[in-house]
């Protein structure tokens, strides 16, 4: 008894300290793990909303969803999806390996660290506190209803009573203000904390995708944050900047939202070639192709996507010569990205492939992506766009993107990096499932979904009639919308099953050849016993073939 | 012989079935939309029937042959690759030679595409001045369009009417080119007009005029819908071309510009518009009605349908609409009015002799 009673405060307090632990840390690993469980957390929430969307337009005049909650499951799947999900998920992946990848103890500033994923870990749940403080209790909506890009003058309060658009764009506000924390903290990590040797010429294209990603939030985020602004001014204190009838622009917010929102997909899709370079090597078993060409085209990538912006933005009545501006600038950026492709496939060549789950998906996200470029040149065609635009062509464009290349490269990192997390293996006979089943169901969901935009299918539509024709298609997607949902169900139980039952990993399970390899699974806090030098950009190479070094051809 | 044998081994040939399935998968619906007219869809853009959309669609075409072309290439290439420099089972675990650049080779798959992209834009620029920049001939019909919440407003300056939802419009062919110009406007938020079978889609937003033409070269039917996201009820904001013979056209216009017909048949309805406060908001010429908010009712018996293309314009289905806008359209902003079974009968019988 007597002992009992003296134990039973002892795992308490423990369990106390563990929470505090994670609540109070600095260490870069903790948050790049709680940026991505967040991330997890709102991946499987978006999932289940476009669940409910997939279920009402799997046939034509369907009423399982009211038209008010369609249109506010469609508002909250894009702006989780881009803001609490994809971006959250690659800072903290960038967050963990960033620092282990150059050699450094942690970011450059930790507490600023700690607090942007706070911020934007706030932001999230501002978001969807919505659904209950948006306005229900006085019977004046809930949830945000007008589109992720949320187009003026909807917005208005003519158009939008209540309180949903503030809770949007209070949290946008809010998770950009993490969002340029984190940006400044990658650069100056990035760019004064590389171990002694690690050159910029000899940084891992992780590091290097990371730092351009940094930048180009820098440049983006603020002038959506100022629209962010510019709104609540037209909302509470009588501003007309987006406001037509008071002599306002709204096209002026397009151009605002839009300077913003396609060097957003590139900060989304920079990271996901992070991925993908460094994965790919490793299981071909070279050195990646053409290195200084891979930073170039990543450099330029960034540069010309601030000047694309206006291609979602051919059908607002802009001159033929503005339409034509930006037809050349966004197929221009068709360049660098074949140059990555080709690099790529290049670096596969002459290789000996193996293919573990982590190069599986990157192997689908090469076609994929492939895929999603091509639909996008169509798409940065005007005439073909003023046909396209706002259509399901773009959404099945714009989701090959997301999951068919963002997604599948997350989904790699998670089978190459979780045993560094961890300490664990994920099961590989689990993952080859999850493979198998996610690459049925997204193109099931995701290449028929491109039909009913030709055929004259707009988005954002929450019922349609029986005479169009789309119906079919509709279905088709909704089958496979399923199926990719047990994908990620195995995913998520592999996830759990392996942290408790996985096969030990060791440093080094893949034969790699980035410093992250080169300490424990999971890191100490401290990261490094010893700061690491390197000679070349493949330090573990160096020292697993002392013969044949890299540093004697670079 | 050698590939043959290869084919045979279990991770080839199954890997190159997936991918095969994987490439038709990707290319099937493309190629369904195209190589189909019509039937599929009466909203098809592969099936234009109006110089635009015939410009789109040349151009489109040039460009999914191109980008079909890139993707068989880059597809085998990719394919090959992964099949071939596969590792196999018993082989030496050395590292195989490593390469790590080559500048020949990244200068030739940069200008390539910068050939191709320069290709792709002058060809799109040219399209892009002939559709937007056409001027119009001096026969062409001129129609102001005006978006609202969730409904079609269209005017025509030339013949001093204005209807709703359903659009007329002479047919444009050789013998008689008379192209329809719109010129759009929006009473309340962002709206897009689509016809794809006409033309691609321009936006009508408020304070900021577009313009966009249209020449269909068959009479019939053109169905299209709202393509900006404008609301609880975007999704039912129905578009409707009628693509007339120049004397039904005439014929129709005429119509038009009568005032509205005052038959007996009507009389308790049409004191019941003024007491039920319908006046307020919808315009029927030649009477009270001079609203503004929603459609013009003159002529109502003339139109297809109601709810901008939502339902048969039926007496049973005016009387449904007007009885309960909410369950047909939830957040349209025609009210709920109360009245009788019996008024309702009488409204709608007043409706019913406005032809």
């Amino acid at each position: 008894m007597a002992s009992e009673s003296i134990s039973l405060p002892v795992p308490r307090e423990s369990s106390r300290s563990v929470v505090l632990d994670w609540l109070f840390t600095v260490d870069h690993k903790k948050i790049g793990l709680m940026y991505i469980v967040y991330a997890l957390l709102f991946l499987v929430v978006m999932g289940i909303e476009a669940m409910f969307m997939r279920i009402q337009l799997s046939r034509p005049d369907n009423s399982f969803l009211s038209a008010e909650t369609f249109n506010r499951l469609f508002t909250m799947h894009g702006t989780t999806g881009v803001f609490f999900v994809a971006m959250p998920i690659l800072v903290g992946f960038g967050n963990y390996f960033v620092p282990l990848m150059i050699g450094a103890r942690d970011m450059a500033f930790p507490r600023l660290n700690a607090f942007s994923f706070w911020i934007t870990a706030f932001a999230g749940f501002l978001l969807y506190a919505s659904f209950l403080a948006g306005g229900p209790l006085r019977q004046v909506g809930s949830a945000p209803d007008v589109g992720w890009f949320a187009y003026a003058p909807l917005t208005a309060t003519a158009f939008s009573a209540g309180h949903s658009t503030d809770f949007w764009t209070l949290s946008i506000l809010i998770a950009g203000i993490g969002s340029i924390g984190g940006a400044i903290n990658m650069i100056a990590t990035v760019l004064c904390l590389r171990c002694p040797g690690m050159t910029l010429n000899r940084m891992p294209l992780f590091a290097w995708m990371n730092l351009v990603m940094g930048g180009l939030i820098l440049v983006t985020i603020s002038p959506l944050t100022a629209a962010q602004i510019m709104l609540m001014i037209d909302r509470y204190l009588s501003g007309h900047f987006f406001d037509p009838s008071a002599g306002g622009s709204a096209v002026l917010w397009m151009h605002f939202f839009w300077i913003f929102g396609h060097p957003e997909v590139y900060v989304l899709i920079i990271p996901s070639f992070a991925f993908i370079s460094e994965i790919i090597p490793v299981f071909s078993r070279k050195a990646i192709f053409g290195y200084p060409a891979m930073v170039a085209a990543t450099t330029s990538i960034g540069f010309v996507s601030l000047g694309v912006w206006a291609h979602h933005m051919y059908t607002v009545g802009m001159p033929s010569y503005g339409n034509a501006f930006f037809v050349f600038t966004t197929m221009l950026v068709a360049v660098p990205t074949g140059i990555k492709i080709f690099n790529w496939m290049a670096t596969i060549w002459g290789g000996k492939v193996r293919f573990a789950t982590p190069m599986l998906f990157c192997i689908g996200f090469l076609f994929q992506f492939l895929m999603a470029g091509l639909t996008g040149i169509m798409l940065a065609d005007a005439p073909f766009d003023w046909q396209l635009g706002n259509s399901y062509f773009v959404v099945a464009h714009f989701h090959y993107v997301i999951v068919g290349g963002i997604l599948f490269s997350i989904f790699a990192a998670f089978y190459y990096w979780y045993p560094k997390m961890t300490g664990r293996m994920l099961s590989e006979k689990l993952g080859k499932w999850h493979f198998w089943i996610f690459v049925i169901g997204f193109h099931l969901t995701f290449d028929t979904m491109h039909a009913p935009g030709l055929l004259g299918m707009p988005r954002r539509i929450y019922t349609y009639p029986a005479d169009r024709g789309w119906g079919a298609w509709n279905l088709v997607s909704t089958v496979g919308a399923f199926v990719q949902a047990i994908g990620t169900l195995i995913f998520v139980f592999n996830m759990i099953y392996s942290y408790f039952k996985g096969p030990l990993a060791g440093n080094d399970p893949w034969d790699a050849w980035t410093l992250e390899w080169s300490t424990t699974s999971p890191p100490p806090e401290y990261n490094f016993a010893v700061e690491p030098s390197v000679r070349s950009r493949r330090p573990l190479w160096d020292i697993k073939h002392p013969q044949d070094p890299d540093w004697k051809y670079e | 012989m050698n590939l043959r044998n290869r084919l045979k081994i279990w991770p080839t040939s199954f890997v190159s079935r997936a991918v095969l399935a994987l490439a038709f998968c990707m290319l099937a619906p493309l190629f369904a939309a195209s190589q189909s007219h019509s039937p599929l869809s009466p909203t098809n853009i592969f099936a234009p029937d109006s110089t635009p959309a015939h410009s789109v669609f040349r151009i489109s075409s040039f460009v999914l042959e191109i980008t079909a072309a890139i993707f068989v290439v880059v597809f085998s290439l990719l394919t090959y690759a992964i099949i071939k420099f596969r590792e196999r089972k018993g082989e030496n675990a050395s590292e195989p030679p490593q390469v790590y650049g080559s500048n020949q080779m990244e200068v030739a798959w940069t200008i390539l595409p910068v050939i191709i992209v320069v290709v792709l834009f002058l060809s799109t620029a040219q399209v892009i001045h002939r559709v937007q920049d056409a001027v119009a001939p001096s026969g062409a019909i001129q129609v102001t369009v005006v978006g609202h919440q969730f409904w079609w407003e269209y005017r025509y300056p030339q013949y001093n009417i204005v209807v709703a939802n359903e659009l007329h419009v002479p047919v444009s062919n050789l013998s008689s080119s008379t192209p329809t110009y719109l010129n759009l406007l929006s009473g309340d938020v962002d709206h897009s007009f689509w016809v794809p079978r006409l033309a691609g889609k321009t936006d009508l937003i408020p304070n900021h005029p577009n313009t966009m033409w249209i020449d269909p070269q068959e009479t019939g039917l053109f169905l299209g819908q709202c393509a900006q996201f404008c609301g609880a009820q975007h999704a039912k904001m129905l578009l409707r071309v009628y693509s007339q013979s120049r004397a039904d056209f005439d014929r129709w216009v005429q119509n038009q510009q009568q005032p509205a017909v005052s038959d007996p048949a009507g009389a308790a309805g049409s004191a019941l518009f003024i007491t039920k406060t319908c006046f307020a908001c919808h315009t029927i010429r030649g009477t009270a009605g001079v609203g503004i908010v929603g459609p013009d009712l003159t002529h109502l018996m003339s139109r297809d349908t109601i709810a901008a293309g939502v339902l048969p314009n039926t007496p049973e289905n005016l009387r449904v609409w007007i009885r309960n806008p909410e369950a047909i359209k939830a957040g349209s902003k025609m009210p709920v009015i109360d009245m009788t079974d019996d008024e309702l009968y009488q409204i709608v019988a007043y409706l019913m002799t406005l032809r």
